[in-house]
């Protein structure tokens, strides 16, 4: 087993190097094969694994190396594998693969197939580095490396001045979050004196009351590292505030926005929280932080997915709003929750997204779901499988995205604490939204009359049956079936056999005058709050349906009615002008003072290029010296000569009176 | 002092001698034509006289000529680099001399003459001695120089050349009589010894030195005594030239080692200062008058002026480890010279030879081997590390700063700054630049040759092929001294 974990780390690497170094010489064709099938080995691998540690509760703490021994500093490179890793690898490898094996159809066109699939490959690797580390270093060895990759994917479409900045945008912000991060790192380190995740968690319970000392003030020093790891994650994850980079990072390819903007890389940060567990229920005001910040990105993000027309905007908002579920469920306690919302978010997110890809890629490239619509009647596969997306996301019955996200609402009623109360009122609107926002996105692409030019509209066709079907299909599949296969394990009644120590299941709430486990009480809610979510959902997917299946002139006159509100919502609650006043246009200020005045006329103006025009002014003048007459020439040299003598005459003479 | 005539000694010395007479009866007897033939020979007599001087002198510390004439292992070590130069400038020299047709059967004969001029500058242990070796080697250079009778350039070189070697052989005599007055002897023994009790309140010897000095420094073109040299350098034809540049160089530097540690070691406190200013001067010059230069040979005669100085740095420290590194850097210095004037030569067109930095544009894309050797020329002559430029230049500093001057190594650190900008502009030039009309080729299989080989002790290997031998040399050469 431990050879199968090695192995199915390692061989995204493999592909990566094959297809980053010899790509242009094996050609699109063989870069496309071996990326793609290593990665479906990786993936087969990785399910083994999962079964293998979910079912029989194993544990595989596997180190390669030791990385670096400094005095007490000391940490390796490891490939461990818990429950919690497991449920990662299955998520990243599975996703992963599917989107290699679509990306071989739709980047079809593309004039740098290797580079693209070295970057997909490279990413997962970096993604598994990131989760299969058993300390924080190498974590953020594989959360800057996710980074690079997300900044190369996004910006993989380098001649269109919007992609790179988007890349540029998304690195800059991650940039902030990783700041935390790194000194959540620092932290750690300072407190418990190890970075590694054994070391940290056993020592928790010593440290529950230890105080860190900044400019003079004592702080709680669990919910100071806690909270910078959280800021490290809301950086990753795009939570409120940080968000910004997240629905930019569309200028990426499709496949690339699925496997790494929505399930993959930004569920990091929910991995993050997850992983720290332990340390975080010591630090209960880090927790009410973590559900406060979801419940309102789960909320503003929903509120902006509604306005949308970009199609994989409105999925990008989507992703944003549900990681704000995900959030909820870790701040609430129900850390087993937000895990399992992770993992069937994977399948759902990644089955729209690359369902939108493929309405994209039959309509030629266009994004603007104002000109589309009717396209059932063309690409009616493409059509099924986001509608048993959509049934996943808005918490159909039965569908994985029920038993995921009711979970969390209900915890987060269960949780009987104001950011519990709050964070459930948060959830159940933006249920609401999500499933206006989704059937929205169906109806508009879907439905209707085509607003399509007829060109486009009579050639949009689905793609190719293997490549681009079957992940849609596989996706979908998950989307029916992995809330309801998995709902025991991750959240039910096997939670403890489960989960074996991987994540902390100790946050109890009182139930009916009884003690229990978060997880356990939210199953015992009262019914009302059961059906909650359930009517939001309802009634979101009827408003959709009478705004935008019948009255379809509706929204336009809500839109002109409400005009305030829509501009709110459509420019993205105005986040990017706030940011742009506050940090960015004062940034490029100051950044031109210390060039123009700094630097140029500073530095450059009394060093380099003072020094070089004094060089060149002196050349010159000495260079005129330099008559070609013998007579100026002989005076010099009769001129140097007197000048040493003199100086010897002067000196000389008292140097010699010592003697 | 012992009157032993002692001629096994300069056997080598001799033999070149009787050699160049030989040389010249057969020169005058079958005209221009046997210009090739008496080239040859040349070369053959360095080589021998090379051979006569390991073999049979070896590194010993041997006199002659009643104690005026010196051979030990720095003698050899020297001697050694102005056989090399002298054999290599005439290799080089051919094509160039016969397309201008000046294929004179007096150039390698007069070039052998200045080498014997030179050897025996390295061997002299009295100021008469160095005083008649710098004389014969000077007067051979001032007919070298206006080879090209013909033209204007080369005569107007010679002539200037020639007046102010004048001026400057005057100043060196009247030091010499100074010293002569002061201390009462010539044998640079004797002095060494008078000099270490009288030291600095010898005024008059002091003086001495100082115009002795300025007479060495016109001959190693150090500034303020170095006018001369861009001239010369641009209107010579362009094989006097290197030789110029190259083995005239190694001797008057020699020159400048023996009389400064072997003769004056008891005013080494004074001789170091003028040094200092010479060298601090002539590394600043070297490095700044060179921005502004369009020809290339003018470019090489202030890259050979601050190269001069760097050398002096080295000197000084005036410590052993400082002469080594003299040493070592004049070595790397004769191949990285010797090496760009090859190169200079190949610049030909069908309008004949070119001078202008600007006639190397997109020399890169008309012929790339050149170029990269011209390239680690520069280079090298930059000090760019692991070229072998940079271990001349590491060595000389880093005797300065042992002996305590680090502000001289510092400010020479600053001029080679300085003047890497101009050796990488004909870099950036060669490589950069929009192609000009390329060059014929007709430069003759020995200059490609000596190119060849020069850009390969200076490249990168430079350390394996040239500079640890050297540092081996050096150091046996340099124990040789008295310190």
């Amino acid at each position: 087993m431990e050879f199968a974990i090695k192995t199915l780390v390692f061989l995204p690497l493999i592909g990566f190097l094959i297809a980053g170094i010899f790509g242009s010489k094996i050609g699109d064709k063989a870069s496309q094969i071996v990326t793609t099938g290593l990665l479906f080995i990786s993936a087969a691998l990785s399910w083994m694994v999962f079964l293998d540690v979910a079912l029989d509760g194993n544990k595989y703490p596997v180190t390669l190396f030791n990385w670096v021994t400094s005095g007490t500093l000391s940490f390796d490179w490891s490939v461990s594998v818990d429950a919690l890793t497991a449920v990662m690898l299955v998520v990243v490898n599975s996703v992963s693969a599917l989107v290699h094996l679509y990306s071989t159809s739709y980047m079809e066109e593309d004039p740098h197939k290797p580079r693209f699939f070295a970057y997909l490959s490279l990413f997962t690797f970096m993604m598994l580095m990131l989760v299969t580390s058993d300390n924080l270093v190498q974590m953020f060895f594989g959360w800057e490396g996710v980074g690079v990759a997300s900044y190369l994917l996004i910006g993989f479409w380098f001649k269109k001045p919007t992609a790179n900045a988007a890349a540029i945008k998304a690195f800059v912000v991650n940039r902030v979050g990783d700041f935390g991060f790194a000194l959540g790192i620092y932290a750690t380190f300072l407190l418990f004196g190890s970075v590694e995740f054994d070391v940290i968690f056993a020592n928790v319970g010593q440290y529950k009351d230890a105080t860190m000392s900044f400019l003079g003030h004592d702080y709680h020093a669990l919910t100071v590292v806690c909270l910078l790891l959280f800021v490290g994650a809301m950086g990753k994850s795009a939570q409120l505030g940080l968000h910004t980079w997240l629905p930019d990072a569309m200028e990426g390819p499709t496949p690339v926005s699925a496997l790494i903007h929505a399930a993959t890389m930004v569920t990091a940060g929910v991995f993050l929280v997850a992983r720290f567990s332990p340390v975080f229920v010591e630090a209960p005001d880090a927790m009410a932080v973590v559900t406060v910040v979801g419940a309102l990105t789960a909320f503003f993000a929903a509120t902006v997915g509604l306005v949308q027309n970009d199609i994989k905007r409105v999925i990008a908002y989507s992703t944003c709003s549900q990681l704000g579920y995900m959030f909820v469920a870790l701040g609430v306690g129900a850390f087993g929750g937000g895990v399992f919302h992770l993992f069937t978010h994977a399948f759902f997110k990644a089955l729209l997204f690359l369902g939108a890809g493929s309405v994209i890629h039959a309509m030629h490239h266009e994004q603007d779901m104002r000109n589309m619509g009717g396209l059932l009647k063309k690409i009616p596969f493409t059509a099924t499988v986001m509608f048993i997306g959509n049934l996943a996301i808005t918490g159909v019955p039965l569908l994985s995205g029920y038993y995921s996200k009711d979970l969390i609402i209900e915890a987060a009623f269960a949780a009987h604490s104001g950011v519990g109360e709050f964070a459930f009122f948060m959830t159940v609107v933006a249920a609401l939204m999500t499933s206006f926002y989704s059937w929205r996105l169906w109806f508009m692409t879907f439905l209707g009359e085509s607003r399509a030019d007829a060109h486009t509209y009579d050639h949009a066709h689905e793609g190719p049956m293997f490549q681009m079907r079957f992940p849609l299909a596989a996706l979908a599949v998950g989307a029916l079936a992995a809330g309801w296969t998995f709902k025991e394990a991750f959240i039910g009644h096997d939670v403890a056999g489960f989960w074996n120590g991987a994540i902390d299941l100790s946050v109890k709430v009182m139930s009916h005058g009884e003690s229990l486990p978060i997880m356990e009480a939210a199953h015992h809610v009262p019914g009302a709050v059961k059906l909650a979510p359930m009517i939001a959902m309802i009634v979101g997917l009827l408003l959709a349906a009478w705004f935008y299946a019948r009255k379809t002139d509706l929204p336009q006159r809500t839109a002109k009615t409400f005009n305030l509100l829509y501009d709110f919502l459509l420019n993205k609650w105005y986040f990017d002008e706030l940011y742009d006043f506050l940090f960015v246009k004062p940034s490029f200020a100051l950044g031109r003072i210390f060039w123009k005045r700094g630097d140029e006329q500073t530095i450059d103006g009394f060093g380099p290029n003072g020094v070089s025009a004094a060089v060149a002014m002196v050349a010159a003048k000495v260079r005129k010296l330099q008559t070609g007459y013998v007579y100026h020439y002989a005076f010099a040299m009769i001129v140097g000569l007197a000048a040493i003598v003199t100086w010897f005459m002067a000196s000389g003479i008292s140097s010699g009176a010592g003697h | 002092m012992n009157g032993e005539l002692n001629l096994f000694v300069a056997l080598p010395e001799i033999i070149m001698a009787v050699w160049a007479m030989a040389l010249l009866m057969l020169g005058v007897f079958q005209g221009d034509k046997s210009y090739n033939q008496i080239s040859n020979l040349t070369i053959v007599g360095f080589i021998v006289c090379a051979i006569v001087m390991l073999v049979n002198v070896g590194g010993e510390r041997q006199v002659a000529f009643g104690g005026m004439f010196i051979s030990d292992a720095f003698a050899v070590f020297m001697k050694t680099l102005v056989y090399a130069g002298g054999a290599v400038v005439l290799l080089i020299s051919t094509t160039y001399l016969k397309d201008h047709k000046i294929a004179r059967f007096e150039f390698p004969i007069l070039v052998m003459l200045a080498s014997l001029g030179m050897l025996l500058m390295i061997s002299a242990n009295s100021l008469m001695s160095l005083y008649v070796g710098l004389e014969l080697q000077s007067l051979s250079l001032y007919v070298l120089a206006a080879m090209n009778r013909d033209r204007t350039r080369s005569t107007e070189a010679g002539l200037k050349y020639f007046l102010l070697g004048a001026l400057s052989s005057g100043m060196l005599l009247y030091g010499i009589s100074l010293i002569y007055g002061f201390t009462g002897t010539v044998d640079f023994d004797v002095l060494a010894q008078v000099l270490k009790t009288e030291g600095a309140s010898n005024i008059g010897a002091v003086i001495g030195i100082v115009f002795m000095l300025a007479g060495l420094a016109f001959k190693v073109s150090a500034v303020p005594f170095h006018m001369w040299t861009p001239d010369v350098y641009e209107g010579s034809p362009t094989p006097v030239t290197a030789f110029f540049a190259a083995a005239p160089k190694v001797a008057a530097l020699a020159l400048f080692i023996r009389v400064m540690v072997g003769a004056f070691p008891g005013l080494m406190h004074e001789w170091q200062q003028i040094v200092i200013f010479i060298s601090i001067a002539s590394m600043l010059v070297g490095a700044f008058i060179a921005l502004v230069q369009t020809n290339i040979k003018r470019l090489l005669a202030y890259s050979s002026i601050g190269h001069i100085g760097y050398a002096l740095v080295g000197l000084a420290a005036g410590t052993q480890a400082g002469v080594e590194s003299v040493l070592i850097y004049i070595a790397i210095y004769l191949t990285m010279t010797l090496g760009t004037f090859a190169s200079v030569l190949t610049m030909r067109r069908s309008e004949g030879m070119v001078e202008n930095i600007s006639d190397l544009a997109g020399l890169s894309r008309n012929n790339l081997p050149m170029a990269v050797a011209l390239a680690i020329f520069m280079f090298s002559l930059a000090g760019i590390p692991l070229l072998a430029g940079f271990w001349g230049k590491w060595y000389v500093f880093l005797a300065a700063v042992e002996a305590g001057l680090w502000p001289v190594a510092l400010i020479g650190l600053l001029a080679s700054v300085v003047s890497a900008f101009y050796y990488l502009r004909v870099v950036k030039i060669m490589f950069f630049d929009e192609p000009a009309a390329s060059f014929d080729g007709n430069h003759g299989r020995s200059v490609s040759f000596v190119i060849g080989v020069s850009a390969l002790i200076n490249s990168p290997v430079s350390y394996i092929l040239l500079v640890a031998p050297l540092i081996t040399a050096a150091g046996w050469a340099s124990k040789a001294l008295l310190f």
